[in-house]
């Protein structure tokens, strides 16, 4: 906000005149534009027509509490595949983040005091785990997480598993969001200044404890605001469970509209949800991340990186989810 | 394994129309996104208005559902998205230009839900640039539009880089949607026609359109990896 105000001047007497005809000529065009190309086509087709949103809008319609008590069992399934979808990946993408950086140490430590060909095994040993691993975070990252879930739903029953929809779309959410809040962590204890580790290694903590007790709690306080944005992202996910035919908001509202005919009235509706639902999340990541800058300052803490931009505008652009 | 081989036409083919999507769409959400920038760093407020509104709305909706408003909204609109029939383009990508409406739906949702993102990624660029170059541009006597020309944005775009290219990768990653939208034989139907319908086996599928997902989002990531470890050290 302030950064927008740097690149124009105050406005002058003559500017606001001008900013003030510019707004009403916008807000007029908008209006004109908004009426022919999309009031006008859409009421043509009876699109505004209580007989499509009364189901919806007006609680005397007979089908009123039917079509709402529908959509919250849908809303009510959607966020239940998101709670433990999102549960299940901090759990997992923790555990990988330990692996990953606890590997990292593994292959960096030479095994001196062991016999010769005993060292090497375990230094080779170590190499591979962590390629391995690499290779796993880098595979999943790079699938589309829709891809993940047809997989998912397609590839257990072929092995003879097979278990509730929900936990298909539990199963490929966590797949892909533990690998990409994984990938958030690690980077946030590699982000720590140096001397976190060094002092840790000073008083005698093994690297597990090291990990455990100073780098993962200063890990996710830093990055907490990206993982509220996933929190986000998985929440959006979640609306892929249709394409394996998990009763979620969107499967209920095709089911709806089978009946009753009306898919621009059903789908404003759930949009609005998600996007009441959404908004709220990220303007709370907004506010623990002002909050956090605003803490780090006043308590004196020696400076500490910033979580690396990129990385940051990873998580929003992952907010890109699906 | 013999599926990858005997269909291996196939599998070509699925990646080559991901990839027509995937090259039309990124170059739609640039050009769509770089207008959403201006209007939301504009001095005039209700365009302003539009552009915050535009990206709250796109930002924080499932792609799915945008798929479903294409779908079921244009048609009502009175639209079959003809618009992208555009002369030369369509002899290059024959998608667009065929009777049946689905690619071009596919293709106007997916580049109305990735513009919100790319208006974000270069907005960030824009804030990462430091308030003394602006004021000292203002100082000298710059208007907006001339601040933004000759100072500002030839400094935001090499900050935009890493965060566009990641909503780009993001959005190849969500180009898999449109397979179960209607468009026919692109690498995630492809998926879905293989196994079911035809009864190939699960396994060698699955890594054949992996791989063909895997090809297109590795090595961009790479590059950014690259590209961010270069500019940290410049600065």
């Amino acid at each position: 906000m302030s950064q927008q105000s740097v690149l124009y001047d105050v406005p002058g007497p003559r500017q606001r005149r001008l900013t003030l005809i510019g707004s009403a000529v916008a807000t007029v065009l908008l209006l004109v534009g908004a009426y022919f190309l999309i009031y006008r086509p859409l009421n043509d087709k009876g699109q505004f027509s209580m007989e499509l949103w009364g189901p919806l809008v007006d609680p005397s319609n007979e089908n009123f509490s039917l079509v709402w008590d529908r959509i919250g069992t849908g809303f009510q399934n959607t966020l239940t595949a998101a709670a433990l979808a999102i549960v299940s990946s901090l759990v997992v993408g923790t555990l990988l983040a330990v692996l990953r950086i606890q590997l990292k140490s593994l292959t960096r430590r030479r095994f001196t005091g062991l016999a010769t060909p005993l060292s090497y095994l375990l230094r080779g040993l170590s190499t591979l785990l962590s390629a391995v691993t690499r290779v796993c975070v880098e595979v999943f990252r790079g699938l589309p997480v829709v891809i993940t879930i047809f997989f998912v739903a397609r590839g257990f029953p072929e092995f003879g598993v097979s278990f509730d929809t929900l936990w298909y779309l539990v199963i490929g959410l966590t797949i892909y969001n533990s690998v990409v809040i994984a990938e958030i962590l690690r980077s946030g204890m590699e982000g720590l200044p140096g001397g976190q580790a060094e002092a840790a290694a000073a008083i005698g903590l093994s690297p597990l404890q090291t990990t455990r007790m100073i780098l993962l709690p200063q890990a996710f306080r830093i990055m907490l605001p990206a993982l509220i944005s996933q929190l986000v992202v998985v929440l959006k996910d979640t609306s892929l469970g249709f394409i394996i035919s998990y009763e979620e908001t969107l499967n209920i509202g095709k089911q709806i509209i089978g009946v009753l005919d009306n898919p621009i009235q059903v789908y404003v509706v759930i949009a609005v949800m998600f996007i009441v639902v959404n908004y709220a999340l990220s303007k709370l990541a907004q506010y623990v991340q002002r909050r956090l800058s605003r803490g780090r300052k006043t308590a004196g803490t020696p400076a500490q990186d910033p979580p690396p931009a990129a990385l940051m505008s990873q998580s929003e652009s992952t907010g890109q989810g699906i | 394994m013999s599926v990858l081989i005997d269909k291996f036409d196939v599998f070509a083919g699925g990646f080559w129309l991901t990839l027509q999507i995937c090259v039309l769409a990124a170059v739609g959400a640039l050009i769509l996104g770089a207008v959403l920038a201006v209007l939301r760093i504009s001095p005039v407020p209700p365009l302003r208005a539009v552009g915050t509104g535009y990206v709250n709305v796109f930002r924080n909706m499932p792609l799915t559902v945008v798929m479903f408003f294409a779908a079921f909204g244009l048609p009502a609109l009175g639209s079959n998205a003809d618009f992208l029939r555009i002369p030369v383009l369509d002899s290059l990508f024959s998608r667009l230009g065929t009777d049946l409406p689905y690619f071009r739906f596919a293709l106007v949702a997916l580049v109305l839900y990735t513009a919100a993102f790319v208006c974000e990624a270069l907005r960030s660029g824009v804030n990462a640039v430091p308030a003394g170059q602006a004021e000292a541009a203002r100082s000298l006597g710059l208007t907006f539009g001339q601040n933004l020309r000759y100072v500002v944005l030839p400094q935001s775009w090499k900050a935009s880089i890493v965060p566009l290219g990641s909503v780009i990768i993001a959005m190849i990653k969500n180009s898999a949607l449109v397979g179960f939208f209607g468009v026919v034989g692109d690498l995630s139907q492809t998926a879905d026609q293989l196994t079911s319908a035809e009864g190939y086996a699960f396994v060698p599928v699955a890594i054949g359109i992996s791989i063909g997902y895997l090809i297109m989002t590795v090595p961009l990531g790479a590059l950014l990896d690259r590209i961010e470890k270069r500019q940290a050290v410049a600065r």
